[in-house]
Parts: structure tokens; sequence; C-alpha cells
């Protein structure tokens, strides 16, 4: 046992270090996300639970779901004895020292999670033999990639959110799935979502899995369901605890009659196509095609300059978008996309039991879908793939390959979220570290079975550090500037959405051919 | 994994603590009228750029010296200009003449530390790299361990980057000095020195045992024969680079003069604010200013810091190896830290960088050391509002280097052996001598803590305004004082059987 604890005494030693790291980054530039949550904090302290989804003195009212908003009613208790004029619902943008102290630390402290959540999932790798190298274990690759994330640093300690703290839940959730306790990962996701609602993207990768894999205890010899060994105890328990937890959260508004406004703040759907930076999804190609478009059309005589919309995107910061030459997309057409991009991989996981790694790889088809083809997505959302992707990258060297394709593409997109010079150093330089660890580590930990990238990827990342260079360093001293301020977001969106769909492409491969090997044994 | 990517991933999260670091305040910030660190560097740059170098050093109408004038060796104030050249193109505001005093702005402070940063990465961090990479025994992995200690050193990162200096230049410059010598060129190594002792005066505290080595080296190769060849090979470099530093002051011996007199500013006193030296340690006691005259204090400085400081370099002249090389400069240092006249606080980062130097071999005691040293200077970082990043690296050092270099464990044994309690006290067993210097260090450590805390958070009682600053710097002292005999008895002992020893590893 001794021996035991003291063998992961590395983990303590990442997870404290990366704690402190943190902390550093206190006084660096933070967005109005910042102003956000302070405004929720007083939201949540100074008005009685009717008034919460109804307040709207501020613009940044409150659009998380019911248990987030008492998360920060909790912390707003602690705020009291800080400082209290932070809870003031009038004090809008306030930030003194106190205060950005107090934000700060409460991301770093919420992170605990994440850190616990990290070390349940690194417990759960399957290693043929462990390494005597701490180095080249795979649980401590793991650790690195998650505690150390370059995504997660940036957008939770620099630009300011709790996002550590949900992915916690997730990943933990995720991690009790891979340990088979199902009914604990099923309670942890039903509080995940009524912590924030963006994870209903992954929710029918649960849904599906728990009700093939839990509630149908025995499967035909083929591999495919048996469904007279359907257990109704077992889609009881599950549904009591979903039911229970969205009771608890949603209950309380539903008895004031306000669900459909909670609902209404929770899903706005009079924003536009894409968000303020364009993500690199679908969306982002397909706006970059009209974009194109339209300049040849312009060059060829086809289309009067004068009939274009005005500005069509090109600022960023247009919220309801019109294409010049493409159709429009409406938001039910980007659903209808969505789904019919996860269905195959529903399908996957239905027709035969598979193991809780293809439930993980559903999961992740699900999330990258939902990004590819989403409405309204943000940029930050390249996370809910990243971080569970990294638990199968330290498995297997297709994942690995796959990873560092996605992860570097991903991170890249997130550059435009630190703008300002100060911060230029450290999301460079963080960059590079998480890069290089990963390509490194990776590459050792799967040294055996040679290479992880193939030519056309390495060609493909070494364009996107091209991109990089030029769109950071050499375009704002150039004369574009001026004329063109968007082009550098428009070719970085655009370059990244190219290997988020190819990750997209290769990790449906994975899952539907292991489907193949299992048929033909 | 390879070495390179660690090295790499080491120098980034330097790199990143660094200028995480730098976001913070810097001295002086809003405090006109005379402001602090930040603003001298950055008059100097205006001074430099905008009066003809024969002004610089002297007091002129337009280069008031009352006002942070000039007093720094001339690669100093060659530095400066150069900041402000590069200054000027990007906005001449920065240093006008004047008009720019107390000039502060976000965009000027990403400047500022920029420049340091930009010093750093070109001096400082790659001379850290070289020296642990092929200076240091171990394995691979122990070498980075090596050389992410000594780059996370808070104390010169907040110095530096917090309260703000270019102390990265001259402990750069002298640690290439000491990196050359150790593979054997002692030319370059003697020109790395000078450039170092061209940039800050305080470099003299390494003089002693550079000047030895050499000659040492000299008189071991024999003083008529090939010994005489190297000697003079390095007195030309040494003339040659001083000549060249100091060539546009040269025709004019008055300038020369005044250039001397203000580096060296006599008439400061033996000692000013809380340092954590004997002078300002026994002044609690004895009231030394009051009694002594400012003349005989300056001799009983001299005196004491030249008993102090020889016997280790007649030591290393004798037996000039690197490994004694090593030990003279942390007890040179030392000796005129603690001893020497007119001592200011930041100055205890020339003793700490040999003291980096020996993390390797002396694990814990080092460790113990850099932290009291980082300890020392709190008071400068409770001034500049540093306090964040006081805590977090205060923190996170011994943390790190005690898991990296398990300097509490597997070490412990082979520093006893040199240490001073096995000689002094041979009945005590091993095991229990291990487990003293543990709880000693677990206590000073918490007892350094808990001064810090008491310092943030409890207002001293009206009497004694001073009571917190005096208390830490005496108890840094005593941390020092400890330090300096312990080194001086490893000195004055057999060299470890390095060889045998680390074969083992």
């Amino acid at each position: 046992m001794a021996a035991q604890a003291d063998s992961w005494s590395w983990f303590t030693a990442l997870a404290v270090g990366v704690s402190l790291f943190k902390c550093l980054f206190i006084n660096a530039y933070h967005s109005t996300d910042f102003e956000v949550h302070r405004n929720w904090l007083a939201i949540t302290h100074s008005l009685p639970l009717s008034r919460w989804y109804h307040e709207n003195s501020s613009e940044w009212t409150l659009d998380y779901p019911p248990l987030f908003a008492w998360l920060e009613r909790g912390l707003a208790q602690a705020a009291r004895h800080w400082d209290g004029d932070m809870l003031r619902l009038d004090n809008l943008n306030y930030a003194s020292p106190a205060t950005v102290l107090f934000q700060r630390l409460s991301v770093v402290c919420t992170d605990l999670l994440f850190i616990y959540a990290a070390r349940e999932c690194c417990r759960c790798i399957r290693v043929q033999k462990a390494p005597q190298v701490v180095l080249s274990q795979p649980s401590f690759v793991l650790a690195v990639l998650l505690l150390w994330n370059f995504g997660l640093l940036i957008v939770d300690h620099i630009h300011f959110q709790y996002n550590g703290f949900l992915f916690g839940f997730l990943l933990l959730s995720v991690a009790r799935h891979l340990q088979s306790r199902h009914l604990q990962g099923a309670l942890l996701f039903a509080v995940l979502l009524n912590l924030k609602h963006i994870f209903l993207y992954v929710a029918p990768a649960y849904g599906i899995f728990l009700l093939r894999s839990y509630c149908f205890t025995l499967d035909r010899p083929d591999g495919s369901i048996r469904w007279s060994s359907f257990a109704p105890l077992r889609l009881l328990a599950l549904g009591s605890i979903v039911v229970s937890v969205f009771a608890l959260s949603f209950g309380p508004f539903v008895a004031m009659g306000q669900l459909s406004q909670v609902v209404s703040r929770l899903f706005p759907f009079r924003r536009g196509l894409c968000h303020a930076y364009w993500a690199p999804n679908a969306w982002a190609l397909y706006s970059g095609a009209d974009k194109a478009l339209a300049v040849l059309g312009v060059r060829l005589k086809l289309l009067q300059e004068a009939e274009l919309p005005r500005a069509a995107m090109t600022g960023g910061l247009v919220q309801e978008v019109q294409h010049a030459v493409l159709p429009s997309v409406p938001p039910a057409a980007t659903l209808l996309c969505t789904l019919l991009a996860v269905v195959p991989a529903l399908v996957s996981i239905w027709r035969r039991r598979r193991g809780n790694r293809a439930f993980l790889r559903c999961l992740l088809l699900c999330a990258l879908a939902s990004f590819l083809f989403g409405w309204h997505v943000h940029e930050k959302a390249i996370l809910l793939a990243v971080l569970p992707l990294s638990i199968l990258a330290v498995e297997s060297r297709e994942d690995a390959g796959i990873f560092l394709v996605l992860s570097t593409t991903g991170h890249y997109s997130l550059f435009p979220l630190l703008f300002t010079p100060a911060e230029m150093i450290i999301k460079v330089c963080l960059m590079l570290m998480f890069t290089i660890y990963s390509f490194t580590a990776l590459g050792n930990l799967h040294r055996s079975q040679g290479s992880l990238l193939r030519p056309m990827e390495v060609a493909y990342l070494l364009g996107l550090a091209a991109v990089a260079i030029a769109c950071e360093f050499i375009f704002p001293l150039s004369p574009w500037q001026q004329k063109l301020p968007f082009l550098p977001l428009l070719a970085t969106s655009v370059y990244c959405a190219v290997g988020v769909s190819y990750s997209f492409l290769r990790l449906y491969a994975t899952l539907l051919r292991s489907d193949d090997k299992r048929k033909q044994l | 994994m390879q070495t390179w990517s660690l090295v790499s991933i080491s120098v980034l999260l330097a790199v990143l603590v660094r200028w995480g670091v730098s976001l913070n305040s810097y001295s002086g910030a809003g405090k006109p009228p005379m402001f602090g660190d930040y603003e001298a560097q950055r008059h100097w740059q205006e001074v430099t750029y905008n009066l003809p170098l024969q002004q610089w050093y002297f007091n002129t109408s337009d280069n008031d010296l009352n006002y942070w004038g000039l007093d720094y060796p001339p690669l100093t104030a060659y530095h400066s200009w150069l900041c402000a050249y590069v200054a000027n193109i990007l906005n001449p505001d920065w240093v006008e003449l004047h008009r720019s005093r107390g000039y502060e702005s976000p965009a000027h402070k990403l400047f500022m530390r920029t420049t340091v940063l930009v010093t750093d990465v070109l001096i400082y961090i790659p001379a850290v790299v070289l020296y642990c990479l092929y200076l240091t025994d171990g394995s691979a992995k122990r070498r980075v361990s090596i050389l992410l200690s000594i780059l996370l050193y808070p104390g010169l990162i907040l110095i530096d980057y917090g309260h703000f200096q270019y102390n990265g230049v001259s402990l750069g410059f002298a640690l290439w000095g000491v990196l050359a010598l150790g593979l054997g060129w002692n030319s370059l190594g003697s020109l790395a020195f000078s450039l170092a002792l061209n940039y800050k005066q305080m470099e003299l505290y390494h003089a002693l045992p550079f000047f030895c080595f050499l000659l040492g080296k000299c008189i071991k190769a024999g003083l008529i024969g090939r010994g005489f060849v190297l000697l003079v090979k390095i007195t030309a470099t040494v003339l040659v680079t001083f000549g060249l530093c100091w060539l546009p002051f040269l025709p004019d011996p008055s300038q020369v003069l005044q250039v001397v007199r203000r580096i060296f500013p006599v008439a400061r006193g033996l000692f000013e604010d809380k340092v954590a030296n004997t002078w300002c340690s026994l002044n609690t006691l004895i009231k030394i200013r009051s009694i002594l005259t400012s003349d005989s204090q300056l001799y009983l400085s001299l005196a004491f810091t030249l008993l102090a400081a020889l016997p280790s370099s007649i030591r290393l002249l004798m037996k000039p190896t690197f490994w004694n090389f090593k030990l003279a400069l942390v007890n040179s240092s030392l000796a005129f830290f603690l001893f020497s006249y007119q001592v200011h606080e930041k100055s205890i980062l020339l003793a700490a960088l040999p003291v980096c130097l020996l993390l390797n071999e002396f694990p814990l005691m080092c460790v113990w050391f850099l932290q009291a040293s980082t300890f020392s200077m709190l008071p400068l970082f409770l001034k500049d509002g540093l306090l964040v990043p006081y805590t977090v690296t205060f923190l996170g050092f011994p943390f790190l280097t005690v898991y990296l270099l398990s300097a509490l464990d597997d070490c412990l044994e082979d520093e006893l052996k040199l240490g001073i309690c096995g000689k002094l006290f041979p009945l005590i067993p091993k095991i229990h001598l291990a487990c003293i210097m543990k709880w000693k260090f677990y206590i000073s450590m918490a007892l350094m803590a808990v001064l810090s805390v008491l310092s943030v958070v409890m207002d001293p009682p009206p009497h004694l305004p001073d009571l917190f600053p005096v208390l830490v710097s005496t108890t840094a002292f005593m941390h020092f004082l400890g330090v300096f005999l312990h080194f001086s008895m490893v000195q004055f002992m057999e060299p470890p059987r390095k060889k045998s020893r680390k074969k083992n590893n």
C-alpha cells in the first residue's frame, strides 16, 4: 500500500505544480467572461430564486442551467467575506484586485475536481507492462496531457471560465463508465448537464450506450442485442437518477411557472451561425467558400458588388449572417446535419455490445460532430473532444496520431481568444510546450510501432505552423492589416477546419473499422 | 524521452514563469516623485540616448545625478543606450529628454519587460543550459532536473521580472565565465567575466575566486613555462576587454575618475535599509554606525571581508580544481555579502548563483539557502506589490526542487559525510543526523512561512515599526551565516571522491 502511494507521488507533483502555475496568471488579461461571472455572483447572491432568470440589468444575463447558478451562489457566500462590493448588482465591470484574486482563485480551487477526475482517468489506463521510468508510463503522459492541457489553461486561467470544473465532471463520469460503475457515471453526467447544457451534444452517446450496455444484460452469440435480456429495474434506476437530478435543478422553476423563461435564456437561437471568432468547423469552410465565390463573382463580373449584403461576416463580429452566394443556413439545418453525422456512430454501438472504449469513441464523435455542424459553436468547444481523446491517445498508436492533429489544430484555433500583446508570449510558449511534450511523449510511448503521423499529416501541420507565423507575426506588419482585418481569422479557421474535419473522419474510421473486424471474426 | 525535448520544455516553462511574474507590478509603480528601479532604468535610457557620452556620469543641467544618476559601469550604459534606441523607434515619448520623466504606460511596461526577457534568453538561460548539460554529473534526467531548478530560482525571477533589474545579464556573463573555465577555455572565461564586471561592479564579489583560480592554474602549469604564456594570454584578454569597454572614456582621465567615483559611492554608509548581513543584524544589539566614524567603519568591514574571503581563495590558489572554484565562489560572494560595505539586499543573488551550481552535490543545503535568500528580500517584494508571485514561487520552489532532486532522502547521507555535523559530532549515528537535518529544514521552512504571513497580515506595534523587516533580515542572516560556515568547512575537507561516487549513480 505504501509502495502504491509512493508510486503516485509524481501525480501530486504535477497537480501542485500546475495549480501554482495557474496562480501566476492572476494578473493577466481576462475577457468579458470575468464580468459575466461576477454579475452572476451578484444575481444569485442578491436576488431571490424567482428573479434569477428574469434579471437583465446587465447585458450578461444568467444563461447557464440552475445548478451552475447554485454554484455561483455558493461562491458568493465566500465572496461576501472577501470583498462584498463585487456582489452588488449595480456594480457593473467591478474588478478590484481582491475581486480578481477571488475569482481567479475560485477557478483554481474548483479545478481540484478536474485534478481528481484526471487521476481517476489515469487509473483506468490499460497497460501491458508498465515501464520502470516514470516519464514513459502511459498514466504519467495522460496526467500531463490532461492537467497541463494548453486549451484549459488559457481558456480558464487567462480568458476566464470554469471549464476545468465542468470537464472534471465529464472526465469523472467517463472514468466511472470505463470502470463499469455506470450508475455513478450517469449521475455525474446528469449533474453536468444541469451545470452547462452544452454537454447535451454528447448526451446521445450516453443515452444509447447506457440503454444498450447497461439495460440489456445479455447478447446473442454474434454480439447483437438479445431483447429478452432487458432489465427494467436497471432502466428504472437510471431513470430515477436522471429525473431526480433534473427535478432538483429545474423543479423550483417549474413550480414557479418559469420554465419557458429559463429555456429561452438557455437556448438563444437569435445568435448567428458562427461565433465572434469563427470556430474551425464545417460552417467556417462553408462561409469561406461563400466568401471566395463572392470575390470570384465580382472579379468575373457575374455579381454586382452593390448587390452583396454589406459587410457579410467581415468583422467576424456580426451576429446575423447573410451569405452572399450560397444559401443561408437556418438553425434547423445545422441540427439535421449534426444528427446525420452522429447516427452511424450511435447505430454502431447499438448493434453490437462494444467495450467501454467504444462508448468513449462514440462520445468523441458526438462532440466533434456537434462542433463541426452545430449552430453558433464556440471555438472553445473543441476541448470537449481534445480532453477525452487524450485517454485513447495514450493507449493506441492510431488514436495518438489523431490526437496530435486534432489537439494542434484545435489549440491553435484558440489563439484569437488572447489578442493582447502582453499575453502573446504566454500563448506561444505554452502552446509550444504542450505541443513539444505531446509529440515527443506520445512518440516515445508508441515508439515500437513506428511513427505516429502520416507524411500528409506532417505536411499539414507544418503548413499550420506557416499559417500561424503568417497570421501572428507577418500579417500585422503588412499593408493588408487595414484593408482586410478579418483575413487572419478567416485563414486560421478555414485551415484548422480542414484538420478538425480530417480528425473526425479518421476517428469515425477507427470506430467503424473495429466493427468490421468483429464481423470477420 | 529525448533530452532535447525535456530541455526545451524546461526552458519554455522557465520563460512562462518569468513572463507570468512580469505581468505583476514593478518597483515604484505610480509612486512619484522618485518612483523606483524601473524608472531608474528608463531614466538611464533617456540620459544615454539624448546626451553625449561625456555627460553620462556628470551632473549637468540636463543630467541630474540626484535623480537616479547612472552609477553602474559602462556596459550597463551601453545596454541602456541600445534599449533606448529601440524605444525611440517604437515610441519617442518613452525616452524624450526631461519630458519622459516618470513615464508609465502598459505598452511601455511591456517593452521594458520584453527587454529583460530578451537579455535573459540571449545570455542567462543558454549559460544555465550549457552548464547543466556539460558540467553536471548524473543521468540526463538528473541534469534536466538541475536545469529546471536553477532556472526557476525565485529570487532572480522576482527581482528581474517583478522588481525590475537586469541581473540576468551580469550573472549570465559570470556564468559564461564559470562555464568556459570549467571547460578549460581560460581566455574566453576571463573575457566573459570581464564583461560581467563591466556590467555591474557588484560582480567583484566573484572576482577573487576567478583571479585565484586562473592564477592557480598558471602556477600549476609552471610560472616560467606554459603557465607564463597562459598568464600573459589571460592578462591580455582582461586588459583588452576592459580597454574596449572603457574606450570612449579613456581619452580624458577626469572622465574615468568620475565613472569610478559614481560606481563606488563610499559616502553612502555601512548599510542601508534592512539587509541580512552581519552589520545590520549586529545593529539590533550595538549601534555601530553611531559608535564608529565612517572611515573606521570602512576599514572594519574591509578587514572582516578579507578575513572571511581569503581562506577559501588561498585554498583555491593552492588547489585550483573546478570543485574548489565553485566552493570558493560561494564562500567569497557570501563573505562579501555578510561583511562588506554598502550591501544591498539584492546582492544575495550574487551568492545564489554559485550556490545554484552546487545543487547537484548538496541539494538540501542549496535549496535551503536559495529559499532563505528569496525570503530575505520579502520586505522589498511587499513594497513592490509582488505578494502573489512571491507566494506562488516561494511555495513552488522548495516543493519542486525537493521532489525533483529528492533532496530530503537520497542525497542526505552523502551530504552529511561532507557536512560539519558529521565531523563535529562523530558520536551521533548517521541516521539520527539525517533526521535532525530534516527537522531543522522543516522548522526553518515553517519559520520563514510564518514570518512571511505575519509580515503581510499584521501591523507592527507602533513603537517598533520595523519589527518584521528586522526579524526577516535577522532570520535570513542566521541562515546565510550557517551556509557560509558549512561551505567553508566543506572546502577545507578532502574533496569528495567524485569520480567513484558518480559512477555508481
